[in-house]
């Protein structure tokens, strides 16, 4: 098994290996990436970085794409759900 | 100053992979970018628990003769080259020729709760997964058309989920005829079979389509038609795909023409892989859907072409031809049934990015129209998902591509002068 990184996803601590995804470390704390126009909850779509359901704030900055972004140890990240 | 490549080359998967290297093998300077942190593309994608294939490995190698430019997203064209976003700034980079090979997105189509988290793609699941979304233990359905739900299908099960069947629109009669077809195609034939092992067990039933997502704030199950009658199947993911789309939008900003096959657009180009922009080739899923052996032969041809070798590319012609072939073959056996095409009812969100419904879409024969009386397309998905499933569901085509090509931060497009200040691509980003 491959060395883990620490994220904190709304405050949450999660594990997740090396070389995964944002996206995969929120998916262990939760399934509401952000809210559409209408408020209704979304989650990642495409996996590919085409359709940008699974946009979140990392480390500050907003609107990025969850599926895109390689986990970093000590992520901060924060979803809209 | 722009920095100056005598081969730039988009899109690093395997058609990029193989571009790079038969161009770097004749000397030429040869820069590979990606808006993913890794090379590999779709089909190579990392998997942080499985090993690469050896014939990724083998063309991860050769990027050592390459400049290697992780996580740079063309966002727009410049009079000097192209405007690359990266996560730090933005760079200006120019070329002498320049290989397109962006690739394929899946064809993603509306039905009712298909907006639910749990669901997704079925290459996206396969994608989320590889990149270490937990599945163990998870119960998912697999639905849509195509051999990419098999590929799907293992690489979730793989991961420890609990795959509860696969359900292919394609009717059993038509997937038996394509089945027969494999016997001319034996290294096809041998894939199919080894996928098949992987997934002993699965039950695999023709004919069926997912035709409703239930669920409140996330999914809890799915309603399958089949040839038996109707089904609820309760589930934790649905992955559902409908095959496969050429990503052609950087081809159409850069002015290069298209070619419809059906309701989407690929990029035109000629025997050598020239498009009809002098200096510009396309290779790959771009120039029509033909999957991995054919990206991997015409990425070599491209880049052949690309540093000036026409002879070496024109070599490959024929092994190509064969190779395309057989993605013909899929074509035609894995065509939709128009069931799926009346899956959305009125209430179903198209566009997701504005949360527009098909009944709100009504009247509408065009885009532009569609676009400026209810915003359906103006998101931060610039109506790549919309646009596509409504050409699909033959309402009216997408509209062409406008910079930026995706939301790019003010910064980058600070150095950008033709963009107007009103366009809505700003937004969303
Ligand atoms: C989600 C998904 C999963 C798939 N899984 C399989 C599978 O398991 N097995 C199989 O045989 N086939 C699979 N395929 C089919 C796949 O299309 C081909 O097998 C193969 O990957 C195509 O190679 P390519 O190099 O032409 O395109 P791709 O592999 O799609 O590579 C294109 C690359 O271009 C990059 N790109 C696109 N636009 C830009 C831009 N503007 N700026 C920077 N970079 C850009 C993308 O990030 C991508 O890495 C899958 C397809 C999809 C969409
Ligand atoms: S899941 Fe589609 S952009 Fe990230």
């Amino acid at each position: 098994m491959s060395r883990l990184l620490r994220l904190s996803v709304n405050g949450q601590s999660v594990d997740v290996p090396a070389g995964a995804s944002v996206a995969a470390a929120i998916a262990q704390a939760t399934l509401h990436f952000r809210r559409s126009v209408r408020g209704t909850p979304r989650a990642p779509l495409c996996g590919m970085g085409v359709c940008f359901e699974c946009r979140v704030r990392v480390d500050g900055v907003a609107h990025v794409r969850a599926c895109m972004t390689p986990a970093v140890e000590g992520m901060q990240v924060y979803t809209d759900g | 100053m722009a920095k100056r490549f005598d081969v730039l080359v988009v899109g690093a998967g395997p058609t990029g992979l193989a571009a790079a290297q038969a161009a770097a093998s004749h000397g030429a300077q040869v820069g590979l970018l990606d808006a993913q942190a890794r090379p590999g593309g779709q089909v190579w994608r990392h998997d942080v628990r499985h090993q690469a294939p050896r014939a990724a490995r083998e063309a991860f190698a050769t990027l050592d003769n390459v400049t290697w430019l992780a996580q740079h997203s063309v966002v727009a064209n410049e009079p000097q080259g192209l405007r690359v976003e990266t996560p730090g700034g933005s760079e200006l980079l120019g070329y002498n020729a320049l290989i397109l090979a962006t690739g394929a997105r899946e064809r993603l189509l509306p039905f009712p709760g298909w907006t639910l988290p749990g669901v997704c793609g079925a290459g996206g699941a396969q994608a989320l997964t590889k990149q270490g979304w937990p599945v163990a233990g998870k119960r998912v359905v697999v639905a849509g058309s195509g051999p990419l739900l098999l590929a799907a299908a293992a690489t979730l099960r793989a991961h420890g989920a609990r795959v509860l069947g696969i359900y292919e629109q394609a009717s059993a009669a038509t997937v038996r005829r394509f089945a027969s077809q494999l016997l001319h195609w034996p290294a096809r034939a041998a894939q199919a079979a080894a996928l098949r092992a992987r997934l002993a067990g699965v039950p695999y039933r023709c004919g069926s389509v997912v035709q409703r997502a239930h669920g409140e704030a996330q999914l809890q199950g799915v309603e399958v038609d089949g040839p038996r009658g109707t089904q609820r199947i309760d589930c934790d993911l649905l992955a559902v795909g409908y095959g496969l789309v050429p990503q052609v939008e950087l081809a159409a900003l850069l002015g290069c023409a298209l070619q419809q096959t059906g309701k989407h657009p690929r990029v035109r180009v000629d025997g050598l892989l020239r498009t009809s922009v002098p200096g510009i080739f396309a290779a790959g899923e771009i120039t029509g859907i033909g999957g991995l052996a054919v990206a991997r032969i015409e990425g070599t041809m491209a880049g052949h072409a690309a540093a000036g070798f026409d002879q070496e590319a024109h070599a490959l012609r024929a092994q190509r031809d064969k190779a395309r072939g057989f993605a013909a073959l899929l074509d035609t056996h894995f065509a939709l049934d128009p069931r799926i095409h009346r899956l959305a009812d009125a209430r179903t969100i198209v566009c997701r990015c504005e949360d527009i419904t098909l009944g709100e879409l009504d009247g509408f024969g065009d885009a532009r129209d569609a676009k400026l009386a209810t915003r359906c397309g103006m998101g931060a998905c610039q109506g790549r998902l919309c646009g596509s499933a409504l050409a699909e569901l033959g309402r009216f085509p997408r509209s062409g591509s406008r910079p930026p090509l995706f939301p790019a931060r003010l910064a980058t497009l600070a150095g950008h002068t033709s963009l107007s200040p009103s366009d809505d691509a700003y937004r969303g980003s």
